[in-house]
């Protein structure tokens, strides 16, 4: 495929956003409250996104939005049989294509962890609503110019230029972007008389704009035998307790998570009509597996957070023998009232599972490697992770630095 | 090219599998003060003449207004006049299902999940132990090996329940009770007036009924703690796990393993399950 660069300047961005949006609905992030203030959200909105902080929630919302209808009822008079009614059931019309301009690159990735899920698994039915926007939806990330310091993706085979799940990929550089398409529908959306084509320079001053950001990412951490960490650990009480007692269960680490998709299904109804609904729901809410009968088999806060952990680094990857179900977006770690680290967790598992414990001169926790730029990739010798055989894989996560 | 081109493919003429099929209740049955059985069929007369499960397998029961929840379907696939549901009241969907009359509308999503083995079970002898409304998802089975006699052996129900008022299914228990093909016992938990069968918690009796495990397979369900102790009480008279099968319940929404909430681990019940052995629940994690 043709893989020339397009380029936008940046004064004309609204523009060419605006002729999209004749095509399809676009989706930018933007500013929720007042000028400064406020959480980044993405909104149908095709003008002036806000790229200089990273969106408060994740794009999951465009293809799995909040809430949605499944269907419609309603109930009329039979009148064939007095007395009895007939029922009519009616699926919503379908929306047309989204376009996503500016998420950053884990959220793309995010819709792939999400698409096994909705594709239908063991031979089930695949999720029509899910699937008909996902293959509607183009995704034109913006390469991140530097991490946060919750940011780890590159602890799950992510970078902040990833360009996996991506249609198009948009790079900051002097004055404008460089748009590089990656799939039949981002050369689609870039065949627009408002682009220019990219010259040499252009795509040089991508380059390091992208060696740049790498080097803002805090230390990596191997993450080779976490599935098996986990597992080890799940009659580990003590361990997840210790681990929960900060957690409030307010469930705002799931509703902002790329890769979290758990739903609920419930009615609303006036009347004879009426409507049934899918929504987002929260492993990490008590009631979300808590029976009729009373019983509940994750009625604890530590039971939760050991779900939520244990899915996204063991279940999942086991289930669908893949990647793991965390994009290292870090929302969690920075929404979190009460400063619940996943990352925390995590090294402190995959600590547990190593037997690293007979050497004393460790002092750091033992899958932290020095803020190293990832670019180099020397071996860590001097870290007893390395010295474990199979350490220096990359396990099932690939690079894309 | 990296894979980014692994966008996953929509099929607009696939099923939508949120969309239940209207069905109406034929007939509702007051088994005991908090359950109901209720017999309905398909309205669409295409798709009830196609529609097929086999034994162990789940229904989804909508109520629109109200909201779904999942049942096992109790009736046999040998006897195809109807599909029946047996629904303790507990919740509010099963509060609602149970003001249901004969000529209502319901929505129905099915089959979804596994079913009894019930053709590897050809030749072997059955041990049937249900407690409570855990007897449904025996009935399925029990009824569709009586309806194929000849492919089993021996078949033992144990059948408990908390009192003589508590058993459901009166008019199979009758037959049950007559039939020489097959070794029926009932019991309460304590002594009733007039209660000719036995007493005692459903392990104990086991453990007094002692039946073989020699080319056997023990089928049980019911309240968690009653599973508990069952188990111990296989396990006692010499069953391995490979030879107890359970069936599970939890909460679940979507009934084809997206929504998330009936994981044990990786698992879901929902299309791993219902149906387990109990050697498949011992490598699972331990979150029942």
């Amino acid at each position: 495929m043709d893989m020339q660069g397009k380029f936008i300047p940046r004064a004309q961005l609204d523009d060419w956003l605006a002729e999209l949006a004749a095509r399809f609905r676009v989706w930018t992030p933007r500013r929720a409250g007042q000028e400064d203030s406020g959480a980044v959200v993405y909104l149908p909105e095709a003008r002036q996104p806000e790229l200089n902080r990273k969106p408060t929630e994740s794009a999951k919302r465009v293809i799995f939005p909040r809430s949605e209808p499944l269907l419609r009822f309603l109930r009329k008079p039979d009148p064939d049989q007095t007395g009895q009614k007939s029922l009519e059931l009616q699926v919503p019309d379908a929306d047309g294509p989204n376009l996503v301009f500016g998420l950053p690159p884990c959220d793309a990735r995010g819709f792939l962890v999400l698409d096994p899920v909705y594709a239908g698994v063991k031979g089930q039915a695949g999720d029509s609503y899910y699937l008909r926007r996902r293959s509607q939806t183009v995704l034109i990330a913006r390469a991140c110019s530097r991490a946060l310091t919750t940011c780890f993706c590159h602890w799950v085979g992510g970078s902040p230029s990833s360009t996996e799940g991506l249609d198009v990929l948009a790079t900051e550089i002097q004055e404008g972007f460089l748009l590089q398409p990656l799939t039949p529908q981002g050369e689609e959306v870039l065949d627009s008389k408002l682009l220019l084509s990219a010259g040499k320079e252009q795509m040089e001053a991508a380059q390091s704009a992208w060696q740049a950001a790498e080097k803002t990412l805090g230390p990596g951490a191997d993450m080779q035998g976490a599935q098996e960490a986990l597992r080890a650990l799940f009659d580990n009480a003590a361990f997840w307790q210790a681990e929960a007692a900060s957690c409030l269960s307010c469930g705002v680490c799931t509703h902002l998570c790329p890769t979290c998709y758990c739903f609920n299904i419930t009615d609303e109804a006036v009347g004879e009509k009426g409507v049934r609904l899918r929504s987002w729901d929260a492993c990490m809410f008590s009631l979300y597996t808590q029976e009729a009968s009373g019983h509940n088999p994750r009625q604890d806060k530590a039971a939760r957070l050991k779900n939520r952990i244990g899915h996204k680094f063991s279940y999942y990857p086991e289930l669908y023998q893949t990647r793991n179900a965390c994009v290292g977006c870090g929302r969690c770690i920075k929404s979190c009232p009460s400063r619940l680290d996943i990352r925390a967790v995590l090294t402190k598992a995959l600590a547990l599972s190593r037997p690293a414990a007979g050497k004393p001169e460790t002092t750091a926790p033992a899958t932290v490697r020095p803020a190293a730029k990832p670019k180099v990739n020397k071996p860590a010798t001097s870290k007893p992770v390395a010295a474990k055989p199979g350490a220096a894989k990359r396990g099932k996560e690939a690079s894309h630095a | 090219m990296p894979d980014t081109a692994r966008r996953p493919v929509f099929e607009p003429s696939a099923p939508n599998p949120y969309l239940p099929q209207v069905a109406t209740v034929l007939e509702v049955i007051q088994e005991t003060h908090n359950i109901k059985s209720f017999r309905l069929r398909l309205d669409d007369e295409q798709a009830w003449a196609k529609f097929s499960f086999e034994p162990g397998q789940l229904g989804q029961l909508s109520l629109f207004g109200v909201g779904e929840s999942t049942f096992v379907i109790n009736s046999s696939p040998t006897r195809k006049d109807y599909l029946q549901f047996s629904v303790m009241r507990a919740g509010e969907v099963t509060s609602a299902l149970h003001g249901l009359l004969p000529g209502d509308k319901i929505g129905l999503r099915a089959p979804l999940g596994n079913s009894f083995p019930y053709k590897e079970l050809k030749g072997k002898n059955l041990v049937f132990i249900g407690g409570g409304i855990g007897m449904a998802p025996m009935r399925t089975l029990l009824l569709y090996m009586l309806d194929n006699r000849t492919d089993y052996g021996d078949i033992t129900l144990l059948y408990g329940a908390r009192s003589p008022q508590d058993f459901s299914y009166a008019e199979d228990r009758e037959d049950w009770l007559k039939r020489k093909d097959m070794r029926t016992v009932l019991t309460i938990d304590s002594p009733a007036e007039g209660w000719e069968h036995r007493v005692g918690l459903i392990p104990n009796v086991l453990t007094e009924l002692k039946p073989s495990p020699e080319n056997t397979v023990a089928v049980t369900c019911g309240p968690p703690i009653m599973i508990r102790f069952t188990l111990q009480a296989l396990e006692k008279l010499g069953f391995v796990p490979e030879q107890i099968i359970t069936t599970l319940e939890k909460r679940m929404k979507c009934g084809i393993g997206i929504c998330g909430r009936c994981n044990i681990g990786e698992k879901y019940v929902c299309v791993d399950g219902p149906v387990f052995t109990y050697a498949q629940l011992k490598s699972m994690v331990n979150e029942l």
